[in-house]
């Protein structure tokens, strides 16, 4: 009893405004105590009105949580993380219920945008895009939502799903990520405060591409996003994620869950761009990106596509993965991970093949320079039903220096004859040649690394929708300056 | 069962009368050894390197300790120029023939050894065989009773084929042995060494074997290996290779019998210029398990490595590749190769594979590949349709497909003789078929 009166009274103290803690912009935000406990789980649950099942849920991960070792498996190395010395909560504060507009958004918060780049208004008027920005963690603004509305597309912030779709959030919460499924997954699960829901009905081909702009900005917030994609029978949509980050002198943990469902003959692409603070060049600061995203092909013929570029945080651990149940499913997955200076990135995927004729196909090209570590970590397995099965793997990685290291780590299992898988990996440096050929035309060796690594990035990047595939080539350069001379 | 005290018991009775008791050096190195595995246990499927070999079928065999098997004869080939053989782990002279070898080159049992000259194994035994979590090599440190030792002299060239022959000689009562080998090849000397693990009689047994290679400065060795051990036998071995400058390392292994099988082979490139190439086959059918496990450890510049294995799994077998090449920061101007492919004949065999890489310099050229499937319907389909009954076309493709690696085999009479097993074995499985 103790407990929850004293969650109440922090509850008030924190709508009345007494915990107020330095931001970088000037936001007055409602921030929970530091540290996670059950009361703090309770308090999120509280803030977002949610019913008693998702709190229930929750608390379930939480109590699993504790129980949990760390992930030691992966190529990359950091400092024990403190979970209790980071704030689980952090909302911009609205006045009301929240915005409805961009004209209701807090002006400070506009402007932070358009320090990143991305000034929302310019965003709507983009052709066919829809922006979903979340800010920390509460959507503060939703555009055309109107035009999907008309075709029965749900696309809106996790919060209000669980208000307005309870039905629908909780068939598939955790259907495809359980509460248990690991560390980083499992706090997610207890601690998540935002994120997107999207439904499409039977039959609907999404008229836009969806996508959601993930900012981290207060100090010290871990940011659990999760995001749920279900694409009902015969219906198709694509999704973009890009995200950037202020600069900061902290490690911010970030552990996000995607999960996507596609349904019998339904198609979902998820495309990522992802340039989050990867910390300075003595490795201090940046993000801990440590996600968990996975697709279920449950539909017969149904296809999931995950694409992604990967050249921001610190420290990435991202393996976007595919269960491809229904029969003549197919997932796919095209990576670029650039990393730089001290960044390190494990990342890759898994392709559980159960159905009969499904096929995968995994590209992956791993670009390391400084003293940075890429690792290519996958898992290819046939079940004994998937009759027919197909997998083709490709995994290249290339070296700028002599201090980095480009790893591969694949895993086969395959338990079907008629099972064919493929796997093929290599590691190289730049070619003195191909160097030597770009500067005697004179380009800068800079603009010539540039172009090669582009070259050796095109077959994945060439898969990313048009919005993306420019922003993407300029990052690669971008990432790679500073490892050449 | 067998539980780790069944060892350390077993460890603990013999000490006194293992081969070399007393020898100050020998007994801390057995002490670290049997502490080492008592502090490790058997491998678990949540370690890493043991995540597709689940050991627990080893440890429901009572193994009591291997005795000499006096009594045991076996028909041997006199043939071989050069032969040792052992029954149960322990030399056997009167089945053995070293025949004339040149001057500077020692061919004996390490029990012969450890009586007579200790000292001259001082600086190796041990010394390759590196214990970073490795359960069953600090076992055999502990129990290790015998084995060959092969020293081969500067600039020693040794034409012939060394043979070794292994027989596993099961009896009423299943036994564990402790096989320890050692060959030491010093500058310029080449040799061919060619290991037969057979079984003789049907019961369960557990080879338990290490073998340490020295490569001295342009040394070159190959080294050749067919695993034919009982059906109902356990066999795990590890090769510890260290290679010095300008040598060579060619390995073949050949796995067809054997419960359970694993050979580890771990290779540390360790001069400028040298060179491995770690080959194999298998050929499993029922329940039986075979795993391949490979490091080389590229960790000097200018080191070249090669590796190819291949498989055929039948029935309900299951089949492991684990595979790492390993380059080190500063080893610049590397070549490392790999690929591995399994052919599965049937719906209940699994293959699992784990090539690696893992690479800390930038001048380097690395890549694997790996493959699994079934055979080729279209090439079923040309061979039938030119009228070979689709029994005899099935194996020809299997024949095609293992051909491809025992060719990797430089020595020709070797080469043969693998080529031949392979076909001796998928003629009986043919004759079963009819």
């Amino acid at each position: 009893m103790a407990a929850v009166t004293e969650t109440v009274e922090q509850v008030q103290a924190v709508a009345d405004g007494k915990y107020k803690y330095g931001f970088v912009t000037d936001i007055e935000a409602d921030t929970a105590p530091k540290g996670l406990n059950e009361d703090i789980i309770r308090f999120i649950s509280a803030k977002k009105n949610e019913p008693e099942w998702l709190l229930d849920w929750r608390l379930k991960a939480y109590r699993h949580w504790l129980k949990m070792p760390e992930p030691e498996w992966a190529m990359v190395d950091f400092p024990p993380i403190d979970y209790q010395d980071a704030y689980y909560y952090s909302a911009p504060k609205s006045d009301t219920d929240g915005p409805k507009s961009l004209d209701e958004v807090d002006p400070e918060l506009l402007r932070t945008y358009e320090k990143l780049g991305i000034p929302l208004q310019e965003q709507e008027r983009l052709a066919g895009v829809a922006v979903d920005a979340v800010f920390d963690s509460v959507s503060v603004a939703t555009t055309y939502k109107k035009k999907l509305e008309e075709v029965g597309v749900i696309f809106c912030s996790m919060s209000e799903a669980v208000e307005n779709h309870p039905d629908l959030v909780r068939e598939y919460l955790g259907s495809v990520v359980p509460y248990s499924d690991n560390k980083h997954a499992t706090l997610n699960s207890a601690a998540f405060t935002d994120g997107s829901f999207v439904y499409v009905p039977k039959g609907v081909r999404c008229p836009m591409e969806l996508s959601t702009y993930f900012r981290i900005n207060a100090a010290n917030t871990g940011q659990f996003e999760r995001t749920l994609i279900i694409a009902d029978e015969g219906s198709y949509v694509s999704y973009l994620e890009g995200c950037t980050a202020p600069m900061r002198d902290e490690n911010q943990l970030h552990a996000a869950v995607v999960e996507l469902v596609a349904l019998d003959d339904a198609e979902i692409k998820y495309s990522t761009v992802q340039n989050w603070y990867p910390g300075d060049e003595n490795g201090v600061g940046g993000i801990y990106n440590f996600v968990t995203k996975r697709g279920a092909c449950r539909g017969r013929n149904s296809k999931i596509s995950w694409t992604q570029v990967e050249t921001g945080s610190a420290i990435t651990w991202k393996y976007p993965s595919c269960i491809l149940q229904g029969d003549n499913s197919v997932g796919e997955f095209y990576s670029v991970a650039i990393t730089n200076n001290y960044q390190q990135a494990d990342t890759g995927t898994k392709m559980i093949h159960i159905g009969k004729n499904t096929s995968s196909t995994i590209i992956a090209k791993g670009i390391a320079a400084g003293k940075s570590n890429s690792t290519y970590r996958g898992l290819v397995k046939i079940q004994p039903g998937a009759k027919g099965a197909r997998n083709y793997t490709q995994c290249d990685s290339l070296l700028i220096g002599d201090k980095c290291g480009a790893h591969t780590v694949p895993y086969i299992e395959s338990r079907n004859r008629s099972g064919r898988v493929e796997h093929e990996a290599t590691t190289a440096k730049i070619g003195e040649d191909q160097m030597f050929y770009c500067q005697q035309r004179g380009l800068s060796e800079e603009e010539a690394v540039a172009l090669i690594v582009n070259g050796f990035c095109k077959e994945v990047l060439q898969e990313l929708p048009m919005e993306f595939a420019v922003e993407a080539q300029k990052l690669v350069g971008i990432s790679l300056e500073g490892s050449v001379g | 069962m067998t539980e780790v005290q069944t060892f350390v018991d077993q460890y603990g009775a013999a000490k006194a009368v293992l081969p070399g008791a007393g020898l100050p050096w020998l007994a801390s190195l057995r002490e670290q050894g049997i502490e080492r595995f008592a502090a490790l246990g058997f491998p678990t499927r949540n370690m890493e390197a043991w995540r597709y070999t689940n050991v627990r079928p080893l440890q429901k065999v009572a193994f009591a300790p291997a005795e000499p098997a006096e009594g045991v004869q076996i028909a041997v080939d006199h043939g071989a120029a050069h032969r040792l053989s052992f029954v149960n782990g322990r030399f056997r002279p009167d089945l053995s023939n070293v025949g004339d070898l040149p001057a500077g080159v020692v061919l004996t049992s390490l029990a012969t050894v450890l009586a007579e000259d200790p000292e001259s194994l001082k600086d190796h035994l041990g010394a390759a065989a590196e214990d970073d979590g490795e359960s069953f090599l600090a076992l055999n440190t502990a129990l290790m009773a015998d084995g060959y030792v092969l020293r081969i002299g500067r600039g020693v060239v040794v034409e012939d084929p060394i043979e070794m022959l292994f027989i596993g000689a099961a009896s009423d009562k299943s036994v564990a042995y402790h096989l320890r080998n050692l060959i030491v090849a010093e500058e310029g000397s080449a040799a061919v060494i060619v290991e037969d693990h057979i079984g003789h009689g049907e019961g369960a047994y557990f080879s338990n074997g290490a073998t340490e290679v020295f490569a001295g400065p342009g040394a070159r060795l190959k080294h050749y290996k067919l695993q034919d051990e009982a059906r109902a036998a356990f066999h795990l071995h590890g090769a510890f290779v260290r290679l010095d400058r300008d040598s060579a390392y060619e390995s073949f292994v050949l796995s067809l019998g054997a419960r359970l099988s694993r050979n580890e082979i771990r290779t540390v490139l360790n001069g400028t210029g040298s060179e491995c190439f770690l080959n194999g086959a298998y050929v499993v059918a029922d329940e039986q398990h075979v795993d391949n496990t490979t490091f080389i450890d590229h960790a000097t510049p200018h080191t070249d490595s090669r590796e190819v294995y291949k498989g055929v799994l039948d029935d309900k077998a299951r089949a492991v590749f684990q595979g790492t090449i390993m380059v080190r920061p500063d080893a610049q101007k590397i070549n490392g190769h790999q690929l591995n492919r399994a052919l599965l004949l049937s719906d209940k065999a699994e293959i699992d594979a784990k090539p690696a890489l893992e690479i800390y310099a930038d001048d380097v050229k690395c890549s694997h590949g790996a493959t699994a499937g079934e055979l080729d319907d279209d090439a079923l389909f040309y061979l039938r349709a030119r009228g070979i009954p689709e029994q005899q076309a099935r194996r020809m493709l299997i024949e095609a497909f293992l051909d491809d690696v025992i060719d990797e085999i430089t020595h020709p009479t070797v080469r043969d003789a693998f080529r031949d097993k392979v076909s001796a074995w998928l003629a009986a499985r043919h004759e079963e078929d009819r």
